[in-house]
């Protein structure tokens, strides 16, 4: 099949694009800069390239881009800046939760998706919401712990 | 400031936001796939799809006339170039007998995955059709796939002259006559498996050929010095050669051998385009290296008191198709294999055999966790049969200073075992009791492992620190940084030493052109020597700094110190000047506000190769993980209840960092006891995803309590000693001694599946 235009709106930003098909939203975000959104499997294993799609945090590489029309995109880079790093983030580099990082942004977006839809969550609800995102460095306590840091943030009125 | 005493520390021993972390939170930090260049091509591999076959002919003429391929490439078109896959590093060591590597393999495919061509489009879906279009006519040849059958005469053999590729052997002591004392003999074999390193960044990297005429590699790696085998490889000289090292997604050893360099820089010097090669996870999997696979039998001897009188222990390692590193692993299982015990009568010989088996290589611990399988197993297996307390067998063993190791290294320092051991079990608390068909049980494992390399590699690491004119401070140091906090540490030490905060000080990423050679990332090295190097080139440049302070405020410069960006006097604070002030006294007068260190780890002979006697390695690290699990009687499943790691650290630079080391090194440890296991059936990788090889999720394992002792007796900056990879080894057999603890049967291999548990219970119902 051919290219067909499509908008994809990312982090706030829309981008027109023409995209075959059988293109994954992971590469077409990739392709469109947003390199946050790390590629570690493609098929849906290491949960490197999550996404909220919708606010609902997606494996970008299991969503076709075309699945992704119209839709609100949010990478990790869309919560937050050097400057004005997201609670979650700013929590997670003070835990110690972060090694290589390439596990991470991903690990931001699903946490963000938790403590939106639980803004108190139990340290099993945690481990259970990023269950889905492997990080091999850290053995996930000190992600917990920052997730769990970054709630009581949260609750303190930080955003 | 000196090493090794304890001044009043401001940085160093606090947990600091390491200067790379919030960076990689937001997701700005770019990695090895995320750099493109203007008119990039990308890379791809063939692979064969045999583990043993001759090659007769390889037919390119339709992928390369598809429009938008720029290039293929076979063994005919890089001169049947062969890399030395030896130990790296700037060691200038000659190499082994059988480290030449075909970097594509022109007469023959020894492994599934081997790469057979190349190819450079200007897509990847292009760069996919071409290889489509590549036909390899292959007849396939028998395969060995055992290390044990590799090494038996007629055994089909995959490269000559035949399978051994390396042996190593200790004899000390009088082995006969400790086995005719001892009260009672243990002996066992044990097996372990290979492991995928299942780092979450597949090997990457992009290539171009700038306007000198050099070839620019930014890649993912542990090891910058590739740079010369590259050189080497392609026939330019070395300094034709340059390599990035961009922040790495994971290596554990992983990305220790060369990866996706030689092809980049094939592809860019023959296509002179900037080229880019990612690997798929798949491939990943596919053609890296992995741990060994060991089969290990262990015989050993001791006393009613359990102290050991000899020990007898046979390693056999599975190379697979390629040495690689092997005869290095292999040395270090051999001098590790006695575990921490002082023992006086001791044979070990180790082999290695290659196979048609996927590589194996580097991987956290580098040898040292298999024996430690087994000789901790052989502890537990000691108080048993003497119905004693597993810590009291080990206790009248632990080496103490002064001991010496199986190769007769005299250890220096105490190494704190029994303490590790008792703090560990203590912090496990009460026991758990049984429930339901869960049967509860406790095990520990204590260990030593090295950090630092053979001290017969003359190993160096170099770094330079400098200090702007507005007191700001830049740390040049070629040290690739794979997530272990390597130049936040190095950032840390140079934050201590001049008294900047850390926020004043940057690292830059390693880049053969532009940071001082430092050295791998492996072998739990980069602190101890790069750490020393930063430590040595900021002293340097505080002296100056000092010693010109010290004329201005008319006092000694030992009673001089700096802090918070000031210099004052120590005895009177209120006489202080703000760096930058000094800064420019000292400029103004030419004096060097910068320097280059070189440090340099101690050196001794190679070990004797008939006995194996002679110091290894510049230090030990020890310590004890203790565990307690549940098992489930009716499904066999392991879970893990508690878990406590204790290692003494020497010093702990950034605590913080240290912490998630072990538990992140436990957790890898864990893995491997209870769920990893890369499947390999007549040299095919039966798991080929991270669908089927499974690495723990969130959800698998507790936190592992972290108690950090902090003897300040290592050979790092500040007596720190290394921790990266003792973080994993004891894990494994703690785990499997809890199981044998609950069931009262033991398992002798991992992992430690619901299914080996089952059999284990039936075995003790055939008995009971």
């Amino acid at each position: 099949m051919e290219p067909r235009p499509i908008i994809l709106t990312v982090n706030g930003r829309t981008h027109q694009v023409a995209l075959k098909p059988n293109v994954t939203l992971l590469h077409a975000l990739r392709d469109l800069g947003y390199t946050d959104v790390k590629n570690g499997c493609e098929k849906g294993d290491c949960g490197a390239c999550t996404v909220l799609l919708n606010g609902k945090a997606v494996n970008s590489c299991l969503v076709l881009a075309w699945q992704a029309d119209g839709a609100q995109i949010t990478t990790a880079a869309g919560l937050g800046t050097v400057d004005h790093p997201h609670p979650i983030q700013e929590a997670l580099a003070d835990s110690g939760g972060i090694q290589c990082g390439f596990c991470t942004p991903g690990i931001v977006v699903a946490a963000k998706a938790l403590l939106d839809r639980n803004p108190d969550p139990t340290e099993e609800e945690i481990r259970e919401a990023i269950s889905g995102n492997l990080c091999r460095c850290t053995g996930y306590s000190l992600i917990i712990e920052g997730i769990k840091a970054a709630a009581a943030r949260l609750a303190g009125g930080e955003r | 400031m000196s090493q090794g005493e304890s001044p009043e520390l401001r940085t160093v021993g606090k947990p600091v936001r390491r200067f790379d972390a919030l960076s990689k939170a937001i997701g700005a930090t770019v990695y090895a796939d995320d750099f493109k260049m203007p008119g990039m091509l990308y890379g791809k591999a063939l692979r064969s799809p045999y583990p043993s076959a001759r090659i007769v002919r390889i037919h390119t003429d339709r992928a390369r006339a598809l429009p938008g391929v720029a290039c293929v490439l076979t063994a005919a078109d890089i001169g049947y170039a062969k890399m030395i896959a030896d130990i790296p590093g700037q060691t200038g060591q000659r190499e082994r007998r059988g480290s030449e590597t075909p970097v594509l393999a022109w007469d023959r495919v020894r492994y599934k995955g081997e790469a057979v061509a190349l190819v450079a489009a200007e897509s990847e879906e292009l760069a996919e059709r071409a290889l489509e279009l590549i036909h390899v006519e292959y007849e396939p040849l028998p395969g060995v796939f055992n290390p044990v059958e590799a090494m038996k005469p007629g055994a089909p053999v995959v490269f000559e002259p035949d399978n051994v590729v390396a042996r190593w052997k200790i004899r000390k002591g009088d082995v006969k006559a400790g086995f005719a004392a001892a009260d009672l003999i243990v002996e066992n074999t044990y097996r372990v498996p290979f492991v995928e390193h299942a780092y979450l960044e597949p090997e990457s990297g992009v290539a171009w050929v700038d306007e000198r005429g050099v070839i620019n590699i930014r890649v993912s790696t542990q090891v910058m010095e590739h740079f010369r085998t590259i050189a080497r490889t392609l026939g330019v000289p070395q300094n034709r050669v340059r390599v990035q090292g961009a922040f790495v997604g994971g290596g554990f050893g992983g990305k220790e051998d060369i990866t996706t360099e030689l092809f980049l820089a094939l592809l860019a010097q023959h296509t002179r385009r900037p080229v880019r090669l990612v690997y798929t996870r798949e491939e990943s999997i596919l053609a890296h290296s992995k741990r060994h696979p060991y089969i290990i039998h262990h015989r050993i001897g001791v006393k009613k008191s359990g102290r050991i009188t000899a020990v007898q222990i046979e390693l056999i390692a599975d190379s697979g198709a390629y040495p690689y590193l092997t005869p290095y692993v292999l040395l270090y299982s051999t001098v590790m294999a006695t575990g921490p015990y002082r023992v006086d009568n001791v044979w070990v010989d180790a082999v290695a055999a290659a196979t048609n088996n996927p590589f194996t290589s580097a991987f956290r611990g580098f040898g040292g966790p298999q024996p430690c399988f087994a000789y901790e197993s052989q502890m537990d297996e000691i108080a048993r049969a003497l119905g004693k307390d597993p810590l009291e067998v080990r206790r009248v063993n632990y080496l103490q200073a002064g001991d010496t190791t199986g190769t007769g290294q005299v250890i220096r320092h105490p190494p704190l075992l029994e303490e590790t051991a008792r703090r560990a079990l203590e912090a496990l608390g009460e026991k758990t009791p049984d429930h339901g068909p869960v049967r509860v049980g406790r095990g520990f494992a204590s260990y030593f492992q090295s950090y630092g390399r053979l001290m017969w590699l003359h190993d160096t690491s170099q770094a330079w620190v400098g200090m702007e004119m507005d007191g700001t401070v830049v740390v040049r140091c070629g040290a690739p940084d794979h997530g272990g906090g390597q130049l936040s540490s190095l950032c840390q030490i140079a934050s201590e030493v001049l008294g900047v905060p850390m926020a004043n000080v940057v690292a830059y990423t390693p880049d053969t052109a532009l940071t001082p050679l430092a050295g791998t990332t492996t072998a739990t090295r980069q602190l101890y020597m790069s750490g020393n190097a930063v430590f040595q080139a900021a002293t340097a440049v505080r002296r100056v700094l000092l010693d010109r302070a010290s004329k201005h405020f008319e006092e000694d410069p030992e009673n001089l110190d700096l802090a918070d960006s000031r210099v004052f006097v120590k005895s009177d604070p209120d006489r202080s000047l703000p760096l930058v002030d000094l800064v420019r006294m000292c400029a103004a007068e030419g004096l060097p506000l910068s320097n280059l260190a070189l440090f340099k780890a101690p050196f001794r002979d190679p070990i004797d190769l008939e006995t194996g006697q002679g110091d290894v390695f510049p230090d030990f690290t020890f310590g004890t993980f203790a565990v307690e699990v549940g098992v489930d009687t009716e499904t066999g499943q392991v879970t893990v209840l508690k878990n406590v790691a204790c290692h003494d650290v020497g010093r702990a630079i950034n605590p913080a960092a240290v912490i998630g080391q072990i538990q992140g090194g436990s957790y890898q440890g864990l893995g491997y006891a209870l769920m990893e296991n890369l499947i390999v059936e007549n040299g095919e990788i039966k798991t080929p995803s991270l669908s089927e090889y499974l690495v723990p999720t969130a959800v698998d394992y507790p936190t592992t309590q972290v108690i950090l002792l902090e003897s300040g007796t290592g050979v790092g900056p500040f007596g720190a000693k290394g921790i990266g990879e003792p973080a994993l080894t004891p894990a494994a057999p703690a785990v499997a001694n809890a199981v044998a603890d609950a069931l009262g049967v033991r398992i002798y291999e991992l992992p430690l599946t619901p299914e080996r548990v089952l059999a284990a219970l039936e075995r003790a119902g055939d008995r009971s």
